[in-house]
């Protein structure tokens, strides 16, 4: 590891003043990707900028939205009262990220600034269509994420938390891989009154997506039985050691299939 | 205190009962202040990529991989590690589960899967064999093929209930 000093701010004000004095600084939350990227030499920081003194872990009903708070640990998410209420789809997918370690340090905010296009709550947030928080603006989902890892997020803008709204039905089912855990393929599936919102993981070249194909056939009926014949295109589908793209094809229309069964059971 | 241009941060924590103040570079990661530092060499750094489990400890009752934290971090905490369990000569009952169940072969994994699974059975006499397997993903193991761990931890659990 390249050394650095290390920050603790006590605001959330004095913690984006931090960041915008150097490119060279940036913000640590779970570190549960950051860690392992400074560890093995991929990044170089002169100050990490510690955001746990900061108050963003809050969860509570923001008049019809959930809102998470950004330093909100996957294991609080998925504890969480409030969500299993709210929200049942976002407990059960934060409780299925990583292993339980990684679910007691590694942070919603983290996961979301990160961008991975293997990670499960850019799925969930993009088919929710939910709004990201920062200490500047709001974004909405469908700006947020642009890119693998490459969000809409300035070098010197912080998550302060997300809002999500309450869906008539949702659920997301993720292919695991074996070893890692991070989604091969995901699938977050969204009713919210006469639209549904499909949203894909793990699959895309360009990362997260929503499948129009998946939403079109669900407006039929909101059953697994509406996917029978659906077939998705392999175009624009990651290929690596894990997967071809044929097979990630496959296997969205086989996860969003078990994602619209599930939500039908809660 | 500044070394060089790097902060030399003094921590203050408590672990294993004993309370300690240490001066750390911000950069030093837990499991290094731990072994290194400390001399606690029981805590245990495998892959160092976050993903074997070897180096888990407590931090106020939390399980976290140490190799995947810094020390400075940690100021101020309550830690536990895996020396930090037996009362003298008498066995955590999670650790004489593992010894009488035959739970361990090499042992490097041992420390790191018991923290977990300490963790893991508090609260829950009942867990479940597949809640056990689940629940301990984030610890590999090598050598044992995991059968004897699993029962090592059910076992653990009933002595809970009793
Ligand atoms: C073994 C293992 C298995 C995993 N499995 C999964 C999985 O199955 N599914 C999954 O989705 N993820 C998985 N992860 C990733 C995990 O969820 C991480 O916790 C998460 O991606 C990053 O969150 P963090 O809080 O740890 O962020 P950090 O590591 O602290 O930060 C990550 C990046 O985001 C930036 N950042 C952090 N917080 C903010 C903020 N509030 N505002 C702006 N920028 C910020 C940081 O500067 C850094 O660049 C796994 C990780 C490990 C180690
Ligand atoms: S050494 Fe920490 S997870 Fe392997
Ligand atoms: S006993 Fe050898 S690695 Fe588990």
């Amino acid at each position: 590891m390249y050394s650095f000093n290390y920050l603790k701010p006590v605001s959330i004000e004095d913690a984006a003043s931090m960041l915008s004095e150097s490119d060279e600084h940036k913000v640590i939350s779970g570190g549960m990707t950051l860690i392992p990227t400074l560890k093995q030499r991929l990044a170089r920081v002169e100050r990490l900028i510690g955001l746990e003194k900061c108050g963003l872990s809050e969860i509570k009903l923001d008049g019809e939205l959930l809102k998470i708070g950004a330093m909100a640990t996957h294991a609080e998410v998925s504890e969480s009262d409030i969500v299993v209420m709210e929200n049942p789809a976002i407990a059960e997918l934060a409780s299925h990220i990583g292993d339980r370690q990684v679910r007691n340090r590694g942070t919603i905010g983290g996961s979301l600034a990160n961008n991975d296009p293997s990670a499960c709550y850019p799925a969930a947030i993009l088919a929710l269509g939910g709004i990201i928080h920062t200490t500047k603006r709001d974004i909405n989902a469908e700006e947020f994420f642009v890119d693998l890892f490459e969000t809409a997020l300035e070098e010197d803008e912080i998550i302060t938390a997300v809002s999500l709204p309450k869906p008539d039905a949702a659920a997301y089912e993720k292919f695991p891989n074996p070893a890692s855990r991070y989604a091969m393929v995901g699938v977050f599936v969204a009713k919210f009154n006469s639209e549904i919102r499909v949203a894909v993981t793990g699959a895309g070249e360009e990362g997260v997506f929503r499948c129009s194909e998946i939403e079109t056939a669900l407006l039929k009926a909101f059953s697994s039985e509406s996917l029978s014949d659906c077939t998705i295109s392999a175009d624009g589908l990651m290929s690596d050691i894990h997967a071809e793209a044929d097979y990630r094809a496959h296997l969205i229309v086989e996860m969003a299939k078990r994602a619209v069964t599930k939500s039908a059971r809660r | 205190m500044i070394l060089g241009e790097i902060d030399v941060t003094q921590v203050t924590l408590m672990v294993n009962g004993t309370q300690h103040n240490e001066d750390v570079s911000d950069y030093m990661l837990l499991a290094d202040f731990i072994r290194e530092k400390l001399k606690l060499t029981g805590t245990h750094v495998g892959c160092d990529t976050s993903q074997c489990g070897a180096c888990v400890i407590h931090i106020d009752g939390i399980s976290v991989k140490s190799c995947t934290m810094l020390a400075v971090q940690a100021d101020g905490s309550n830690i536990t590690t895996i020396e930090g369990l037996a009362d003298g000569d008498v066995l955590h009952p999670m650790q004489q589960a593992f010894h009488e169940n035959h739970g361990l072969q090499c042992g490097f994994c041992t420390p790191g899967m018991i923290m977990s699974a300490i963790e893991l059975i508090d609260g829950k006499p009942d867990i479940s064999e597949a809640e056990i397997r689940q629940g301990l993903e984030g610890n590999l193991c090598r050598c044992t093929g995991y059968q004897n761990i699993v029962k090592s931890v059910h076992e653990a659990a009933k002595v809970e209930r009793r």
